[in-house]
């Protein structure tokens, strides 16, 4: 079993963090990389970015958001409960170096992952610009973790509860107007990602993203995380989960998500009847 | 002479006894095993059947050189414990061998007995052991070696894998097997269905390795969470690699990406490691289509088209590009898909995938084939006839056209030299790799082949394994 040591509840608890005891994993493991987790015997495997690791403690982090029946059950498990299975670190690294002034825009639970990434470029010598946005202010994560991550830290919500008025990209293309940008990290829902880098195309500006498909083993064998990247087809697990955002074709991602929403939903709803 | 005289006869009245199995109309409908295997009498009977031949011909035909006359003949006595006991001298995992072997181009391809009728039915026999044992055996184990004090890691816990840590448990060393999945078995446990190879059984042959003194690791990506050189680095003095092929292949024709279209290997996955058969009660979803056509028609392409069935398909359909006289799946296997139903499109190939507005697959369309000359593997090629399209609808795709070299782990492993295909370069007597301690066999080192051939590549990893530890490389 993999024990959970801490647990918060973030956004309304629509968010759960959890930092597992997890040794091997947490001395290997790199920005930009995933893991595995399965709640027990009958649970789905659900693949999550590391939000942060530990390797003196020997634990890592993650964040997620409940959308359904497996992440509805992560929620239930308490500190000194635990994972059955917890796999990796899978997936590439993300290939960090030093190139100037980058703009590290996140979403949702995308924010999450984000920040190691964020501090590892901060770190290396770059000038980090980092916008971040929810729908909300109550929804808002980690702001005080990105400020901490970066040089910069630009806010916005949907409903201007906080922050600017709008949407990331709306602060983004100010940026990019502003100064040269010499790169762009872009983690948050598909359509996010999709018109983030539909703009810094425009602008030419090498932009990344880190993609979340439906997977089974993360590790290459069953081709579930397949999506198209220039014309090609990659698997997120091992090819990825970062891509060129300017070569992801989002539309078939968006689809390919939606595969088991019917099952997805009659899952969750038994489940929410039997917990309450 | 007397005595001889009249047995003779009586043992060539005795018909190879019949496997009782269910009834295909109400098999293709759940998960429990096809054939319900020998009772006692049946087993000795066909026991009987056994010439016991001085030199018998069929043990050459096994992959890991059972000693198949010597086990029937204690069947045919009614020494059941002594009878498993032959075995495991030589097979680890009885229970699966007699389950999956192709016993017919093996052992039972070469009995004498099946020149003039039918060959003792050698895979019923080594079943009927092994599941004799299990369910009625003492659970005494075989003897062991003393400790000899060298530790072997074993990398993936397929046939391949865990033939290398019974072997070498048994000669002392001590053996741990990193497992990716979360549980072990490999293709045991993730690609062969429940109906074919129970998931029970597959845990018990991994619980009897267990008993002997094998450790198993599970959760361990070997090349991500622990590599090769690290490995040695915390004392393991030999590794074996016997991670399986593992990377699907999917047709190069537009439509590929659309939802409904799964590679072999995430299907039966689903339904086989992560249970998705039993959805709700399990969490992992998978797609039930009414109208399913698989591609391929080796072995796994039979187990997609018949979990197909059990999960509520009118229509399972196998298109296949070569004809009937090509198909590389089992003659049982076939056998078993006809009999529940499965029908064969021979002959033809998709060249598009049609998908609806929410980007699932409606239909496929296709071109009728033709065989020309012999390709590089001596198969003739099929060659589409211009003209000839025609489309098929289904809401289910199931693609088991082969597998590739999985670079996960040969990646993060310098010194390992591999051939063109990504696939693990071996010294064909020892199995041995381009890299000092390291063995490789099974799959990531031949491609796709079966559970019995893994089985014996690790028995021959094994033996120079032994060898080195003894007395160096």
């Amino acid at each position: 079993m993999f024990k959970i040591v801490h647990r918060e509840e973030m956004s309304d608890g629509t968010v759960i963090l959890n930092e597992i005891e997890a040794l091997k994993i947490a001395r290997k493991a790199k920005p930009g990389q995933f893991v595995i987790l399965k709640a027990n015997e009958t649970g789905e495997r659900i693949p999550l970015t590391m939000a942060e690791t530990d390797p003196e403690k020997g634990t890592i982090t993650i964040i997620y958001q409940v959308v359904g029946k497996s992440t509805a059950l992560f929620k239930t498990l308490q500190v000194g409960d635990g994972y059955q299975d917890v796999i990796g670190p899978l997936g590439k690294p993300t290939h960090i170096q030093k190139l100037g002034k980058v703009v590290c825009v996140g979403g949702g639970t995308g924010i999450a992952v984000l920040h190691p990434i964020t501090r590892a470029l901060k770190e290396v010598g770059n000038h980090v610009i980092c916008i971040i946005g929810a729908r909300s202010k109550d929804l808002l994560i980690l702001e005080d973790r990105m400020k901490a991550a970066s040089h910069e830290l630009l806010v916005c919500t949907d409903d201007g509860s906080y922050g600017h008025h709008g949407f990331v990209t709306d602060v983004l293309k100010e940026v990019l107007e502003r100064e040269k940008i010499d790169q762009v990290v872009a983690i948050g829902p598909v359509p996010m990602m999709k018109f983030v880098s539909k703009m810094t195309k425009e602008y030419n500006v090498r932009t990344l993203v880190s993609l979340n498909p439906i997977m089974v083993d993360g590790t290459g064998m069953c081709g579930g995380c397949r999506v198209t990247v220039g014309g090609q087809t990659k698997f997120a697990c091992v090819d990825g989960p970062e891509f060129d955002g300017h070569q992801v074709d989002y539309d078939e991602l968006m689809l390919r998500l939606q595969a088991y929403c019917e099952d997805e939903k009659q899952c969750y709803e038994e489940f929410c009847i039997m917990d309450s | 002479m007397a005595e001889e005289a009249t047995k003779t006869p009586k043992r060539e009245k005795i018909p190879r006894q019949p496997m009782p199995e269910q009834e295909p109309k109400v098999r293709a409908k759940n998960f429990d095993e096809v054939p319900f295997g020998y009772s006692p009498e049946t087993a000795m009977k066909e026991a009987e059947r056994c010439l016991q031949c001085k030199k018998p011909s069929c043990v050459p035909g096994c992959p890991v050189g059972i000693d198949i006359p010597g086990f029937i003949k204690l069947i045919k006595e009614g020494e059941f414990t002594q009878s498993i006991r032959k075995l495991w001298e030589m097979n680890s995992l009885p229970a699966v061998c007699g389950r999956v072997c192709p016993q017919e181009i093996q052992c039972e391809g070469l009995c004498i007995v099946g020149k003039k009728g039918d060959p003792v039915a050698i895979g019923n026999l080594e079943r009927f052991a092994a599941d004799w044992e299990r369910e009625n055996g003492t659970g005494a184990l075989p003897p062991k070696a003393d400790p000899t004090g060298k530790k072997v890691a074993v990398v993936g816990s397929g046939p391949a894998g865990l033939t290398v840590a019974g072997d070498l448990i048994a000669k002392g060393h001590d053996v741990t097997v990193f497992e990716a999945f979360h549980k072990p078995g490999g293709v045991l446990l993730y690609g062969i269905p429940e109906f074919r190879l129970p998931k029970e059984i597959v845990a018990q042959e991994v619980n009897f390795l267990e008993r002997l003194g094998v450790k198993v690791e599970c959760n361990q990506v070997v090349g991500r969470t622990i590599t090769v050189d690290e490995l040695f680095e915390e004392g393991y003095d030999a590794v074996f690699v016997g991670v399986g092929a593992g990377l699907p292949t999917f047709l190069n024709v537009p439509g590929k990406n659309l939802i409904g279209i799964y590679s072999a290997n995430e299907y039966l996955t689903r339904s086989n490691l992560m249970k998705a058969y039993r959805f709700p009660e399990y969490d992992t979803p998978i797609i039930r289509g009414k109208n399913v056509v698989t591609l391929g028609a080796g072995n796994v392409a039979m187990d997609s088209a018949r979990t197909a069935l059990r999960l509520g398909a009118e229509k399972s359909r196998i298109v296949y590009r070569r004809s009937r006289v090509e198909v590389p799946a089992r003659s049982a296997e076939v056998h078993h898909a006809e009999e529940e139903g499965v029908e064969f499109f021979f002959l033809a190939a998709p060249t598009k995938f049609i998908g609806d507005d929410k980007g699932r697959v409606v239909g496929m369309e296709c071109l009728k084939m033709e065989l020309g000359e012999p390709d590089a593997s001596g198969r003739r090629r099929p060659v589409a006839i211009d003209g000839s399209e025609f489309e098929l609808e289904c809401d289910l795709v199931i693609v088991a056209v082969g597998t590739g070299a999985n670079p996960l782990l040969t990646r993060s492993t310098e010194g390992l030299e591999l051939n063109k295909w990504g696939y693990i370069q071996v010294e064909e007597k020892t199995n041995k790799t381009t890299k000092k301690g390291v063995w490789a066999g099974g799959d990531i080192v031949t491609g796709s082949a079966t559970v019995i051939l893994a089985m014996g590549a690790g028995r021959i990893a094994a033996n120079s394994i032994h060898d080195y530890l003894t007395w160096g490389w």
